[in-house]
């Protein structure tokens, strides 16, 4: 019988591991959206893999550092998309 | 395990189903719109179980509520930012796939 916190800590691992498999698109996508895309996938697992992290040591401060995570990747994939096209007008 | 931690453990394994769809189209999608539908559906629905998984598991009431939080950024954030992505290839002018382009 498995323990929970280790149930939650190996599906959190698959988490990394999704993430890691975005980061291929990160090294070969063609364009830079591609790039933007992916990092922004793999931002969004780290996230989930943190929040996951703080369940199983039922540590609630990883969850600030989550919902901080969360908006960070946010904002770098809306400043991305701005600043990459000319008038800057995505929004 | 008790039948909470049970729902726990299944919600977190349909979100990390949907998070093996989302990085599965990532890689194999031919172009940057498809990839953008495959991340901003699976992974944000994905996400959206998985931390409604950690809210069930969290004991006190404070942690819930930032793990409810974590769970409308994400629907917020996460498809604002694919569609942003996606405008701005649009602007750029890249063209999206179509089955003539494989032949």
């Amino acid at each position: 019988m498995v323990e929970f916190s280790t149930a939650l800590l190996a599906i959190a691992a698959a988490f990394v591991l999704f993430a890691v498999v975005a980061l291929y698109r990160v090294f070969v996508g063609p364009t830079i959206h591609d790039r933007v895309i992916a990092v922004n996938v793999a931002g969004t697992n780290t996230v989930i893999a943190i929040a996951l992290v703080a369940a199983a040591f039922e540590e609630s401060a990883f969850l600030d550092v989550a919902l901080v995570y969360a908006l960070l990747n946010f904002l770098l994939s809306i400043a991305f998309s701005k600043f990459n096209v000319e008038h800057g007008g995505v929004l | 395990m008790t039948p909470v931690e049970w729902a726990i453990v299944v919600l977190a394994l349909l979100g990390a189903f949907f998070g093996a769809v989302a990085a599965i189209g990532i890689i194999r999608m031919p172009d940057i719109y498809t990839r953008a539908h495959a991340a901003s559906k699976s992974d944000t629905l994905g996400a959206v179980l998985t931390i409604a998984a950690v809210a069930l598991a969290l004991e006190s009431g404070l942690s819930t509520v930032k793990a409810a939080f974590l769970v409308i950024f994400m629907f917020i954030t996460n498809p604002t930012a694919a569609h942003a992505i996606a405008r701005a290839a649009e602007d750029q002018g890249i063209e999206p796939w179509t089955t003539e382009d494989e032949q």
